[in-house]
């Protein structure tokens, strides 16, 4: 059963051609970890997803449903949430607050079983209930991120490079969420530069190379590819 | 130290010598081959070169002078004071604010009738600019054309009794409809515009609905402006010596108390402050609903909000439409205290004072922004005295405040911070 589908999808910035006809496949309940080098276009790859830039040619199905040229906003209601690269939080809301957006279109009810699911994962976050996210340390914030994402209970989650600029303790904590995440039956697509971590969690994974997928394989065989090795995991 | 800061302290000298040369007026004049000071006597001069000696000094020396001010201890008693409990502070506010509004509503009857005129003036900008902190404030879209709205509540009302005989009451809701109409409309446009190019539509909108009301003279009257525009009634009863109006009765007949010109001065104001704090109740309940959250998310991170499946499109058009509703409202009560508009009243230098209200009182944040209002309305009013110097005080003022509380005056709180104690 797949999850989200992209066939043969191609995003312009203009004139200038960022995604080359790229085909990805997520099945439900799995990890698939996206990675590649700067500028591959693993941020344009899930802004498309996202309908921001939408594509211009390709097609893009979200459980069954053609997401190609729906509008941002509704593919956000849609069962799917992403966690931005960088974070980008409220910073001036309130931990709470914060979550209370990522809940924007569910009900009070389960606005408040999601932010106690929420407190359950980070219990970081309870202790900061009541503090203005911006002057926590990126740990947290990125604590905060993730369980703002999850507040509209997701089916699938994106996440853009959740271990940018934090400390190796913290991200092998946020690594252990999200495999406990794909535990609770969420499906979870993983980019990042951190191939070594992503590859060795994911289920499956893509290396992207300058708009096109080069490879794809499960998590264990690429980490073993000695191309990849060479490439991102330093030889 | 004092070496790096001499070009820097040469060029502020000069430009003191420099600026003086207009503010005081002083002329050069061509006597046969010479060139010659007037206007300016030697006491002048004296005192231009010691300015500029005194601005040289300090420049170079600022450094130490700085220095030395931050060791000074803190003037402000409060500044190191602990944070109060939030459910403490909660029912201060609440009391506070009960005393001021019960105070706003006996203080009339005490002081003279320019005080309550003036007050009056000060509500209305109290609503303009609460108005305005919706959209600049809280959803973080900078509005430069605010006045226009405020224009379009004032003249609703000014045609309507015109042509239809409407009067305040009805005219006040269809004002702030109309102008809530104007900024949805508004609001298309500019949606795609962020930052300074979002202020240059707004100001282009500010100035076109201005010269529309200036050049449309077979309707608006143009720069003659509307007179006439009769003051609110209150129950059908009137203010005047005699009925101006079939069916009303009057004011002083039906309380059976000898006439005064007080009593429409009061009323007004008491009107202008129920109408004020209407204003701020609504607005305070929308900052607390979901749409006020997603104000302030916009504001906060566009992309992060959109992330969340919040519509950029509505979230901003509601912010816009809220804004420009009470700017009408206001604009409707303008006219009626005036009884006379014209496109005279509202040019950019309104929005700019609405503008400068808001950034004053701390964005986002309610009584901060009341507070500025006051502050911004009197302070030129108790300079009268200084006359001409009166408007370099209170850029004086502005530019101080902006050094020293960056915030505003009192900023919007959402500080809450409980440390556990470490055991």
């Amino acid at each position: 059963m797949s999850m989200l589908v992209l066939e043969d999808v191609h995003t312009h910035y203009g004139k200038i051609e960022a995604l080359h006809g790229v085909s990805v496949e997520v099945n439900k309940g799995e990890i698939v970890s996206l990675i590649g080098a700067n500028g591959a276009g693993k941020t344009t790859l899930l802004m498309t997803v996202c309908g921001n830039p939408q594509a211009s040619s390709g097609r893009i199905i979200l459980e069954g449903r053609d997401i190609t040229r729906a509008p941002t906003a509704s593919i956000m209601r849609s069962g799917i949430a992403i966690v931005p690269e960088g974070r980008r939080i409220f910073s001036g809301l309130t931990v709470e607050e914060n979550l209370h957006m990522g809940g924007f279109f569910k009900s009070k009810a389960e606005i408040r079983k999601n932010q106690d699911h929420a407190y359950e994962l980070f219990p970081r976050l309870k202790e900061r209930e009541h503090q203005r996210a911006g002057t926590m340390s990126g740990g947290e914030q990125q604590m905060l991120a993730i369980g703002r994402a999850l507040m509209s209970k997701p089916k699938m989650i994106i996440l853009d490079e959740p271990s940018l600029g934090l400390a190796p303790l913290v991200i092998k904590q946020i690594f252990e969420i999200i495999g406990h995440l794909r535990d609770e039956g969420i499906t979870v697509f993983l980019v990042e530069q951190n191939a070594n971590q992503a590859l060795s969690l994911a289920d499956r994974g893509y290396v992207l190379e300058t708009g096109r997928i080069r490879l794809q394989d499960t998590g264990a065989n690429l980490l073993a590819n000695p191309d990849v090795r060479a490439a991102y995991l330093g030889g | 130290m004092a070496a790096q800061n001499f070009k820097h302290a040469l060029f502020c000298a000069i430009v003191t010598l420099v600026i003086s040369y207009p503010i005081l007026g002083l002329n050069l004049v061509a006597q046969g081959t010479q060139v010659v000071l007037e206007g300016a006597d030697t006491a002048t001069l004296i005192s231009i070169v010691l300015a500029a000696v005194a601005v040289f000094l300090f420049q170079l020396f600022r450094d130490h002078i700085m220095g030395s001010v931050g060791k000074m201890p803190n003037l402000n008693p409060f500044a190191n004071r602990e944070p109060m409990e939030q459910s403490k502070r909660q029912r201060l506010d609440t009391i506070v604010l009960t005393l001021l509004v019960i105070g706003a509503l006996i203080w009339p009857f005490l002081v003279s009738r320019g005080s309550v005129d003036l007050a009056t003036l000060v509500l209305i900008y109290v609503m303009l600019a609460l108005g305005l902190n919706v959209v600049v404030g809280l959803a973080g879209l900078l509005d430069l054309g605010y006045v226009a709205f405020y224009a379009v509540g004032a003249y609703t009302f000014a045609l309507l009794y015109q042509y239809f005989n409407i009067s305040f009451w009805l005219a006040l809701p269809i004002g702030a409809c109309l102008a809530a109409t104007f900024g949805f409309l508004l609001g298309f446009p500019v949606l795609r515009l962020r930052g300074d190019y979002l202020a240059i539509v707004t100001l282009g909108f500010g100035e076109i609905i201005r010269i529309l009301l200036n050049n449309m003279t077979w309707l608006t009257g143009g720069p003659n402006g509307i007179g006439g525009i009769p003051d609110p009634t209150l129950f059908g009863m009137e203010f005047g010596r005699r009925v101006k109006e079939e069916g009303n009765t009057l004011f002083h007949e039906v309380f059976n108390i000898s006439y005064s010109g007080n009593h429409k001065i009061i009323v007004l104001y008491l009107i202008t402050l129920v109408l004020a704090l209407f204003t701020a109740l609504v607005i305070r309940r929308f900052t607390k609903m979901p749409v006020g959250r997603s104000w302030e998310a916009l504001r906060e991170d566009e992309i992060a909000a959109r992330s969340l499946g919040l519509n950029r499109t509505s979230v901003k058009l509601s912010a816009f439409t809220i804004g420009a509703f009470f700017a009408g409202f206001a604009g409707t009560v303008f006219a009626s205290k005036q009884g006379f508009i014209s496109p005279e009243s509202f040019v950019f230098l309104e929005s700019a004072i609405i503008l400068a209200i808001v950034v004053l009182g701390g964005m986002g944040s309610q009584i901060g922004v009341i507070l500025a209002a006051v502050a911004v309305i009197i302070l030129p009013e108790l300079a009268r005295e200084f006359s001409e110097y009166r408007m370099l005080l209170f850029g004086l003022a502005m530019v101080l405040m902006m050094i020293w509380r960056p915030q505003g005056l009192m900023p919007m709180r959402r500080i809450h911070i409980e440390l556990k104690k470490q055991e």
